[in-house]
């Protein structure tokens, strides 16, 4: 085992829903109605807030009144001091499950501890397209998805332009390039690791949260 | 006591308010003493670094009157959305608005700083964990509203567009912060007025509902709301929000 420290983000995560094309079809006959009334444009993103982040390893806290909460594979890509990506890292998106995307989802995904993060940056110089990326969830060791990132609305450089159209990815902020459709569910007790070809795994457990 | 950032001379400092050719708040008392006019001075959002990026959470339809401007009910619980930082800047700057737009608005709105780690705070001790005010004008580009994670981070994240300060304020020098009066004025003309009194969910109710399920952090925002009142600016517009005891933000609109 390494002792150097698990790596934690310097600035803001952005999450982004619908990047996935099963996501867009799984919703296809609802974007065209109320409360949507057509599809989106942009890229719909969200915040997860610092509080929430949980490093590699640590517990993550269930809600009581939350039976399971939906797990959201993803890999992050980390910006550099130029604005380019300087590396990407395993993400645990987690949710409380929703079914609306109207509202923004803020107390359905910050809640504390609800990201869990990869052990290690892994450098943009060994990645030569993030499409190549294959990612697995196992819920206590049990595989429960593979998400293949060839799949995506907008790939890695087409979602930073489409972003970068309306706002500045700073140095050390972080964008996920998204989570698939059949994201599982778990629940306290259950071990959730979320692995990669060239990532280290990223594992945590989820707990009762304290009474 | 009313605190600011700012540049002078190539250096950052803090500093104080302090009043200039009898005109109260017109200039800054820096750190090493000097005087220094407001016009002077490169203003930073009035706030403190933080270890973590800091949370920014901020309301819609936060005030009966503008939830009845905007055709929507008024809300059964906080409409909330999450600002990154990089969308923050400082008192007399400039914000862009893009080219080919038709309707940008300011939005005036009294600024909570966290002071304190606030988890399951009680709604009756929540003012213990509020540090202090400021004032914040939370731009909207409504042509880029669509109905998803809405108001989308399009319409509310974009560079520039959360002018903030000029002055943090000591929340011990803010006796009721659910009374104070808040307008907008664009080119010396008033828009905008409103009180804090109409806020739907107040400070206390906002402290007490966000800390149940996200731990706040000293230097988190909640932005309030803004009241009835918002109009089209253009480039050239000079946007005062002003909120009474806490400060007067001034920000200028540039073409991007």
């Amino acid at each position: 085992m390494s002792s150097a420290p698990h790596f934690l983000p310097t600035g803001t995560v952005y999450g982004t829903l619908l990047n996935f094309r099963a996501e867009v079809v799984a919703l296809a006959a609802q974007m065209t109605q109320p409360p949507y009334k057509a599809p989106p444009k942009a890229p719909v993103l969200y915040v997860k807030t610092a509080n929430t982040w949980s490093p590699h390893g640590s517990a993550i806290a269930v809600p009581a009144t939350v039976p399971e909460v939906e797990i959201g594979a993803s890999i992050g890509m980390v910006i550099g001091a130029e604005g380019d990506v300087e590396g990407f890292v395993l993400m645990n998106d987690l949710s409380i499950p929703h079914a609306s995307f109207f509202r923004p989802p803020v107390k359905f995904k910050c809640v504390d501890g609800f990201l869990g993060i990869g052990p290690v940056l892994r450098d943009a110089q060994e990645v030569a397209d993030p499409a190549n990326f294959l990612v697995e969830v196992r819920i206590d060791g049990e595989l429960k998805q593979s998400i293949v990132f060839s799949q995506l609305v907008r790939p890695a450089q087409q979602l930073l332009a489409d972003v970068g159209e309306f706002m500045t990815l700073a140095h050390g902020d972080v964008l996920m390039l998204g989570c698939d459709l059949g994201r599982p569910l778990a629940r306290a007790g259950q071990r959730i690791d979320i692995s990669a070809p060239g990532f280290e795994t990223l594992s945590n457990t989820l707990v009762k949260e304290a009474a | 006591m009313k605190h600011a950032r700012v540049i002078f001379e190539g250096r950052e400092h803090s500093g104080t308010s302090h009043e200039f050719n009898g005109q109260q708040d017109a200039a800054v008392r820096l750190d090493d003493g000097r005087i220094v006019p407001q016009e002077q001075l490169v203003w930073l959002p009035p706030l403190a670094p933080t270890a973590r990026p800091r949370t920014i959470l901020a309301l819609g339809l936060n005030y009966a009157d503008h939830a009845k401007e905007l055709e929507f009910k008024a809300p059964e619980e906080p409409l909330v959305f999450v600002k990154g930082q990089s969308t923050l800047i400082g008192h007399r700057q400039l914000t862009h608005r893009p080219a080919g737009v038709q309707f940008m608005h300011y939005e005036c709105e009294l600024a909570i700083v966290v002071g304190k780690t606030a988890k399951n705070v009680k709604r009756d001790d929540a003012y213990d964990f509020i540090g202090g005010y400021t004032v914040a004008n939370d731009y909207a580009i409504r042509d880029y509203l669509e109905n998803w994670y809405r108001p989308n981070l399009r319409v509310k994240n974009r560079d520039t567009c959360t002018p903030l300060g000029p002055w943090f304020v000591d929340a011990a020098d803010v006796p009721d912060p659910m009374a104070l009066a808040l307008r907008t004025t664009v080119n010396g003309t008033v828009t905008q007025q409103g009180n804090t009194r109409d806020m739907i969910f107040d400070a206390p109710f906002l402290i007490a509902y966000f800390s149940r399920f996200m731990t706040l952090s000293p230097g988190d925002l909640i932005l309030t709301g803004t009241p009835d009142g918002v109009v089209d600016c253009k480039p050239g517009d000079v946007v005062v929000t002003e909120i009474e005891h806490i400060g007067a933000l001034v920000n200028t609109i540039d073409a991007a």
